[in-house]
């Protein structure tokens, strides 16, 4: 349960990186820290103490027996899923993470600041 | 029929990758127009032919797990409902509108395949975010729809654009992380990602507390992307932001397909309606209805009014279901969610065809005028009749005035308030719809009204490609308003009937989507 929760706190420094930072910057990397504990919880519910690829070989299954050889796989093996997930989460973010970093060089170039609180040309 | 459910998304995204080499080969430039069109009346002819259809479901790859149960539900399934075809037919109607029009509005910008080629990358995410039968998927296509808009925001380059998209980006890509952790919490409660699976699986977790945690997640998550009132505040920026047609395609598709699809989806469908969830859905809409109005009512600028009345009027969209849940979750009699859930969905219709509209005269006045501040406009319905009328059409039926479509949708909406006895929410929806005709007088007198300005005195009508674009919305509006009494006193309408259906199939889902239930 711990790693668990270490990831919402994880999250949460995320979500105060964005929602409290001023500079451009470290806005980004707040976005990256929320996006990797997303990841990381991802990882998390795949993973098992002792556990091994997901790839049945014909040594694994003879070392089982043939009876129960299908029984021991499951067993032992990591779900092979939030991986695959992770993958997709994984490339996903860095496309939004390039868009950010260009968008914060063009703000830079307009405003000549990173600064959020200096770029008010928008009015709520 | 089933194999055109794919189709939906892949075409956009064929177009989406021929632009850049279109905009690369640079003659003849008509070329990409044609493109562009033609995909678009494709997408729409295509979203017509489905409405005849009944539950389709594509399993990618022939994965189908209703010809092996034990093999389990893996496979990436597109499934399509009643709600999916609504969608569909909504998206591809505002598609084609918005790509008629961006034809002449974006020859202003210098590349126009990059602007197509984003735009249609948009459109395959909606449609795959609608078609989406697995949550993975889902999040997937929400993240491609959102990051093209993200660009398209930012498309004109100049600091206030940047501003809007950056801000729009951040907090759009924490909606994402949001809705991919509640996503997650449901994967490890379930094993599975398939939404009929977990569906399946909802009767045996009901009142687990891990499944408020993804609830809870869900709403931060799908509210920032349909901007209900906390998680508002990148709108109204990021909708003026953008040129015209995409303004329409944000405000009139894109925040329902990502936020209150999204929302019903997973509520109804995915984790079944609870009275917590209809409270929070109740909350959060009446909320957006009150705030959005309020706020758009001492807006100078005409995109920005327009951009908090989409807050607004989503706010109607999301109590309607939140009614809806409500009184499923109550045991109340179906019918009367049914008729709050119909309401919710014709005025998510409606809203699609006045608020592109209004986006796009929005635009048309901007085009001719060069500004959008309503204090510096006026007089244009000589100038511009089209415009000018088109702008009325509009504007009425987003006030509720009979026999407009947003007057029946209202209408629907409130009756369905008060036989499910919410009295409170019934007064508050009038005073809201009362107050957005109050905006929308004010909107009628600067733009359309007044004296025209002298340095307005040269303004002309925009050109024709333009002004069919918004007739087409405008004849949309009043047809929806003159048919939609007639039909549902008489024959019913069956694109929204079966929408209706479709979000109150509950646990029926399951059986039409993997085919019997799995063991």
């Amino acid at each position: 349960m711990a790693p668990y929760l270490l990831t919402m706190v994880l999250l949460a420094i995320g979500v105060y990186a964005i929602a409290c930072k001023r500079n451009l910057i470290k806005v980004i990397i707040g976005v990256m820290i929320a996006e990797y504990a997303v990841n990381l919880f991802l990882i998390l519910m795949g993973y098992r103490t002792g556990g091994h690829a997901p790839i049945r070989t014909a040594a694994m299954d003879e070392a089982a027996g043939a009876a129960n050889a299908a029984q021991a796989f499951a067993a032992g093996a990591v779900d092979p899923l939030p991986q695959a997930l992770i993958l997709t989460s994984i490339v996903i973010g860095l496309g939004v993470v390039a868009l950010m970093a260009a968008m914060a060089i063009r703000l830079h170039e307009k405003y000549g600041t990173f600064d959020v609180a200096e770029m008010r040309k928008l009015r709520g | 029929m089933d194999t055109m459910l794919p189709l939906m998304v892949a075409l956009p995204l064929a177009a989406a990758f021929l632009m850049p080499l279109l905009e690369k080969l640079r003659e003849p430039e008509w070329l990409i127009d044609l493109l562009a069109t033609l995909a678009g009346i494709a997408l729409l002819a295509m979203s017509i032919r489905l409405l005849g259809t009944g539950q389709a479901t594509y399993w990618m790859g022939g994965w189908n797990p209703s010809a092996d149960a034990t093999k389990g539900v893996f496979g990436i399934a597109l499934s399509c409902d009643g709600l999916t075809r609504l969608l569909l037919l909504t998206i591809s109607l505002v598609t084609v509108v918005a790509v008629i029009f961006s034809l002449r509005y974006m020859q202003r910008y210098t590349t126009k395949g990059f602007y197509f080629c984003l735009f249609f990358l948009m459109v395959a995410g909606m449609n795959g975010v609608v078609l989406a039968g697995d949550l993975f998927n889902f999040y997937v296509f929400l993240e491609v729809a959102a990051i093209s808009s993200y660009s398209l925001v930012a498309f004109g380059c100049e600091s206030e654009e940047l501003e809007a998209s950056f801000k729009y980006l951040v907090l759009g890509s924490l909606a994402s992380t949001f809705v991919l952790f509640a996503i997650a919490i449901l994967y490890n409660l379930t094993g599975t990602l398939n939404m009929a699976a977990i569906r399946q699986q909802m009767t045996t977790l009901a009142g687990n507390p891990a499944l408020y945690v993804a609830a809870g997640f869900f709403v931060m998550g799908l509210g920032l992307k349909a901007a209900m009132v906390p998680f508002h505040a990148w709108l109204p920026d990021a909708h003026p932001s953008a040129p015209a047609p995409i303004s329409a395609m944000l405000s009139g598709v894109l925040i329902k397909a990502l936020g209150v699809y999204a929302l019903a989806r997973v509520f109804f469908t995915v984790l079944g309606p609870t009275a917590e969830y209809a409270t929070v859905l109740m909350a959060l809409g009446a909320l957006s209805m009150l705030a959005g109005v309020l706020l758009a009512v001492g807006q100078w600028d005409f995109k920005r009014l327009l951009a908090y009345h989409s807050i607004s009027q989503m706010g109607y969209v999301v109590l309607a279901l939140g009614i809806g849940a409500a009184v499923l979750a109550k045991g109340g009699p179906k019918a009367i969610a049914g008729l709050a859930i119909f309401g919710g969905l014709f005025h998510l219709f409606n809203h699609a065809a006045f608020k592109s509209l209004l986006f796009l005269c929005s635009g048309a006045t901007e085009y001719a005028t060069g500004t959008r501040q309503l204090k510096e406009l006026g007089g244009l319905a000589h100038r511009m009749p089209v415009t000018s009328g088109c702008c009325r059409v509009a504007s009425l039926s987003i006030a509720g005035v009979p026999p407009f479509n947003g007057f029946w949708s209202k209408l629907i909406i409130i009756a369905a308030a008060v036989q499910a006895q919410y009295y409170w929410l019934a007064a508050l929806a009038t005073l809201v719809a009362f107050l957005t005709l109050v905006s929308f007088i004010k909107v009628q007198r600067y733009v359309i009204g007044g004296e025209l300005p002298t340095r307005h005195a040269a303004v002309r009508e925009v050109p024709a490609s333009m002004g069919l674009a918004m007739v087409l919305l405008a004849i949309v509006c009043i047809g929806a308003g003159v048919l939609a009494p007639w039909l549902i006193s008489t024959q019913g309408v069956p694109l929204l009937d079966q929408a209706r259906d479709a979000v109150l199939a509950g646990p029926d889902y399951v059986t039409t989507v993997l085919g019997g239930t799995l063991p």
